[in-house]
């Protein structure tokens, strides 16, 4: 009896773990079969070809896309993690007129959907000249809120004679912040990279609004617009593209999944 | 005190402008243009209240918010039981257990225009995956997205799968707090598994269970890309989402201040539901 059970508890998982990996799989084997193999189930193609790539590197510039994508999602990682750990570490650990206030202002920009404010940030954008312009995909996501708040209370925690002590070494703040608080920190920061840099990369409404150039670009907007516009032609054709924006993201994720995990359902966000 | 002061006007200083940049200003001019009619192009004209008087009677918006709500029908419970079940399924002693729980969380990595354009053609209705699985079982083809009936319906299961990963782990974690001392007591009891189910698991998961409401709930709000890439909204506008209307009122129609009300309306509409959610759970859990 306790064996029957166990052997459809794991049946049962199988088909479920099967429903979420094999529609990728079959994916990623559709984009190396001919159009007529397309609509098979099957996962190994009868017909390899690599025609698929072909015809989708040529039609769009995927290269160019990869490239504006890896940049955008890397700045804005970066800065996310910069900026956002000096002003964290500001409201955490120093007092300063405008601290509370901070504070609040924080809390009540996550607490605002971003519906609102979608609308005035495009016309910003627009009456600033940033229209397809690298600075409209990443001006508006070099601090984010969430990720101060993550740090800020991860900083609040660690021990007041750390700072005392560096700061009678004569140190400055920001390195104590970099060379004390960071090393530390290792685990909030790889969180908030992980949840920013997913975020980036994945985003799509806001290229929409603000690129137009194709060669301006990220991978989800090239994508949507090329599925979209007909430009793929064919489904191997379109889920090829897609391939470029899934590979390197399952690549990273097999290697780190359980920082990933803990990332993405930590911070909230989903791509 | 006065270098320090110094310091941390230095450290938070870049922070305060940009929030009053992109987060004060953007809320502030968003109410400014509901009283406003601008294309972009030519100066802004005011409006009076115009684009509050449009959306009240704008059947296309109301349509848009039915449909969320339809989404939001199917959605929700879906979500809740779909990740309720998959979390205390591994939440047993279990061989892999980390390749479970990776594998059901995978769709949460991947972008949504490409999960958008993958589910498009496992929908699809002569050559889709799925309706070639049903038709090995007997089934005759489902138009999923061209019916105006299942379109919806359609988008809404998708979207559960793509996120239930996300709050398997939500309520992986509040398993975690049910006291070890609580399920031996309901166990010597004699509990039946639907009786430890029903008064121990359950009402200690209320907290995720709100979790999950309130998260599943806000995402629908905020449905974009499926149906602008899968159905552009149709059939006849069943899959129109509050969003997309928003976005193509700003981006094809060029009409900033109707957009921007609709953007008002909906944090609003939000606001209220979520806040209605919580006040119903409160009164379900009294009882």
């Amino acid at each position: 009896m306790k064996q029957l059970r166990r052997i459809v508890l794991y049946a049962g998982l199988s088909i479920a773990a099967i429903t979420f990996i094999y529609p990728f799989l079959w994916m990623a084997s559709s984009t190396f079969k001919p159009p007529v193999e397309v609509g098979s189930l099957a996962l190994i193609p009868h017909d390899f070809t690599l025609d698929n790539y072909r015809t989708m590197w040529a039609r769009a510039p995927f290269g160019r896309a990869l490239v504006n994508s890896t940049f955008v999602a890397t700045t804005i990682t970066l800065a996310v993690l910069v900026f956002g750990s000096m002003t964290a570490y500001a409201m955490a650990r120093l007092n300063f007129r405008g601290r509370p206030a901070l504070n609040a202002a924080t809390i009540a920009v996550l607490m605002v959907p971003g519906q609102l404010t979608l609308i005035p940030l495009y016309t910003l954008i627009v009456q600033l000249g940033w229209v397809d312009t690298y600075a409209a995909l990443i001006v508006p996501y070099l601090f984010n809120a969430t990720a101060i708040l993550m740090l800020r209370q991860f900083f609040l925690q660690i021990p007041q004679s750390l700072i005392d002590s560096a700061r009678m070494d004569g140190m400055s703040e920001p390195r104590i912040l970099f060379t004390i608080f960071w090393p530390l920190s290792k685990p909030v920061l790889s969180i908030v990279a992980i949840f920013t840099f997913m975020g980036a990369w994945n985003e799509v409404l806001w290229p929409l609004l603000v690129v137009r150039e194709q060669n301006l670009m990220t991978l989800p907007q090239l994508l949507t617009v090329f599925a979209l516009g007909g430009g793929a032609g064919s489904v191997g054709v379109s889920l090829a593209s897609a391939m470029v924006l899934v590979v390197p993201v399952v690549v990273a994720y097999a290697f780190l999944q359980r920082n990933f995990i803990e990332s993405m359902a930590g911070s909230g966000i989903k791509g | 005190m006065r270098a320090e002061q110094k310091t941390a006007s230095l450290m938070a200083g870049p922070y305060a402008a940009f929030l009053l940049v992109f987060a004060v200003y953007p809320i502030a001019f968003a109410l400014v243009l509901v009283f406003l009619q601008w294309d972009l192009v030519t100066a802004p004209t005011f409006a009076g209240a115009d684009n509050i008087r449009l959306l009240v009677h704008d059947g296309r918006f109301w349509r848009a918010v039915v449909n969320t709500f339809v989404f939001l029908s199917i959605h929700v419970p879906l979500q809740i039981v779909t990740a309720l079940a998959l979390a205390l399924t591994l939440n047993r002693q279990l061989v892999g257990r980390s390749f479970w729980r990776a594998a059901f969380f995978l769709p949460v990595v991947i972008s949504g225009a490409v999960v958008a354009i993958l589910w498009s053609q496992l929908y699809a209705t002569d050559v889709g995956l799925i309706n070639r699985l049903l038709l090995k079982i007997g089934v005759s083809p489902v138009p999923w997205l061209t019916d105006p009936r299942t379109a919806m319906p359609a988008i809404a299961v998708m979207v559960t799968w793509k996120n239930v990963g996300f709050y398997v782990i939500i309520y992986l974690a509040g398993l975690q707090y049910i006291p070890r001392s609580c399920q031996e007591a309901i166990e010597i009891e004699g509990a039946s598994a639907w009786q430890r189910f029903r008064y121990l698991t359950l009402p200690s998961l209320l907290p995720q269970t709100i979790l999950v409401v309130t998260l599943s709930t806000i995402n629908g709000f905020q449905l974009f890309i499926e149906p602008y890439v899968m159905t552009g909204g149709g059939p006849l506008r069943r899959t129109y989402s509050v969003v997309l209307y928003l976005y193509n009122n700003a981006f094809a129609y060029q009409k900033m201040g109707y957009a921007a009300t609709i953007g008002v309306a909906l944090a609003l509409i939000i606001g209220i539901v979520v806040l209605a959610q919580r006040r119903l759970i409160g009164k379900a859990e009294a009882l």
